[in-house]
């Protein structure tokens, strides 16, 4: 238990620490380590797959295109363009809602009787891979076509338009 | 928690460590000797006999050269550079298994430092992680040659992971497994070594380690004819030293890899046949594990000194329109056998 309060301090630090930063590559950098945390806490609870995958997709591909993108632009404090007001406002509101949410949500939320999970090594490859392709094939796949086609989107737009003579 | 696994595992680890550094180290003077050999001419030879003195010498150097931090870099950053990247080459040995288990007396010491579940997964991950040494360390100097070998080698990464991945899961659909240990037991013998069933699967993968290594002929990162020195341009002493010993251990796990998933691992042939007890079966293995490594660590020399570097599209299109493809195909074509094997043959 000590370890999960540890993690979760962690993970709230870097995570505030990622929007308080002024320079965009520090920003990541935090970002990349509460990435990082979450691995950890995916470990706690046995989801070894689940840890694995966020470790290389997230802090190993994404964060590595995001890095890879900052530093083509490079970005400093001259070049950052002045927000207005509206933006700032509307900001504030947003913000203020989610936290009228969060209470929402805790307000429902029983602690006198949490979620036991029935099969603690539902984490590991196996067992996830099973429940994926037996019980929940039609959402998987679905799921898989949704990113194909974000794919072949994101081709087409990289795409230089041939222009009709 | 007992004390003699401590114990085990932490003297397991120091060794490892310890013969990992030893390799890289040697692995400097194995490439200028092999150099030296592909060109007609000696190679290194004042320091010790046969110059095997050299490492040591060319370690010393590195730690007396002044050390120069440019005026324009980002200091912290700089200095995470060279760390990040030994630190991931060092702990990607961790899921290796070296060889089968030691019995001495009653107990049974497993030579593998973590069987994790998802082992090559953790390689891959860790992999991954490797390319941020490189990034962080060429943004931070605050020098266009390195910036555009950081962003080179990100990029190059990132496109020979996807293939590299691919090239796996048809493995991983023969093997059933993601564990190391289990893919290496699985290969016991000769005739069951995954090369036989997993060709196209293997010369893939070692295209996409060669590329994920920045070896040549795919060293872009650091072409030197391009961008004076790379990502690390900037760097000068032992922080340029972590780099280069970096770059050979990775050289020397990736072997290791290569040898575990496809050659078999600690597998000799006739192993079984030998009459010999379980503890020397396993130290054979152990020195047959290494004699595959070096021998891959001897290939990638090789091609260093025969082939010249690609170009930087010519490699994007390997990767992307060459094979990825062709690992998809693979994986397609593995699954067909495996059903008619299943289906007609069992």
């Amino acid at each position: 238990m000590t370890v999960f309060y540890l993690v979760a301090f962690l993970s709230i630090f870097f995570a505030l620490m990622t929007i308080f930063t002024k320079n965009p590559v520090h920003s990541v950098l935090y970002l990349v380590i509460t990435f990082f945390t979450f691995t950890i806490h995916y470990i706690l609870l046995n989801a070894q797959f689940l840890a694995v995958v966020n470790f290389i997709v997230y802090m190993g591909a994404i964060m590595v295109l995001f890095l890879f993108v900052l530093m083509l632009l490079n970005l400093n404090k001259d070049t950052e363009p002045m927000k207005s007001n509206l933006v700032k406002m509307m900001g504030v509101i947003a913000g203020c809602c989610l936290v009228v949410v969060l209470f929402g949500a805790f307000r429902v939320f029983d602690l006198s009787n949490p979620l036991i999970v029935k099969d603690p090594d539902i984490g590991l490859v196996k067992n996830l891979g099973k429940v994926l392709f037996k019980e929940f094939l039609l959402p998987f796949e679905l799921s898989s076509i949704l990113l194909l086609t974000a794919m072949i989107g994101a081709v087409l737009l990289a795409k230089k338009e041939t222009r009709k003579v | 928690m007992e004390w003699s696994f401590v114990i085990e595992k932490f003297a397991l680890v120091t060794i490892v460590f310890v013969v990992t550094l030893v390799i890289a180290m040697y692995s400097t003077l194995a490439e200028r000797k092999i150099a030296g050999f592909m060109q007609d001419r000696y190679g290194p030879d004042r320091a010790g006999i046969f110059g095997l003195l050299q490492p040591f010498c060319d370690g010393g150097k590195f730690f007396f050269k002044e050390e120069i931090i440019p005026a324009g870099a980002h200091k912290t950053l700089f200095i995470m550079g060279p760390t990040i990247a030994i630190i991931t080459a060092c702990i990607s040995s961790a899921v290796i298994p070296w060889g089968q288990s030691l019995t001495i007396g009653d107990r049974v010491i497993s030579l593998q430092v973590a069987d994790v579940n998802v082992g090559i997964l953790y390689m891959f991950g860790v992999i991954a992680l490797g390319v941020y040494g490189i990034m962080l360390g060429g943004w931070a100097s605050n020098n266009k040659f390195s910036l555009m070998g950081a962003i080179r080698a990100a990029s190059q990464s990132i496109s020979y992971e996807i293939a590299m991945g691919l090239s796996i899961i048809a493995l991983l659909m023969i093997t059933g497994s993601l564990s190391l240990k289990e893919i290496v037991a699985d290969q016991s013998g000769f005739v069951n070594w995954n090369i036989w069933s997993q060709p196209l699967g293997f010369i893939i993968f070692m295209v996409c380690a060669f590329a994920e290594c920045n070896r040549v002929p795919f060293d872009l990162p650091e072409c030197e004819t391009e961008l004076v020195g790379g990502y690390h341009t900037e760097y000068s002493s032992m922080k340029l030293g972590l780099y280069m010993f970096s770059e050979y251990i990775n050289m020397f796990v990736s072997s290791a890899l290569m040898a575990s998933l496809y050659f078999g691992g600690y597998n000799f042939p006739f192993m079984n046949d030998l009459g010999l007890s379980e503890n020397w079966i396993t130290i054979l293995g152990v020195l047959a594990f290494f004699i595959k490594i070096f021998a891959f660590i001897f290939f990638f020399m090789w091609v260093r000194w025969t082939l010249p570097r690609f170009r930087y599209d010519q490699l994007m299109n390997l990767g992307w329109k060459m094979l990825i493809p062709l690992a998809i195909a693979n994986i397609v074509l593995t699954g067909i056998i495996t059903l008619i094997k299943d289906t007609y043959f069992s």
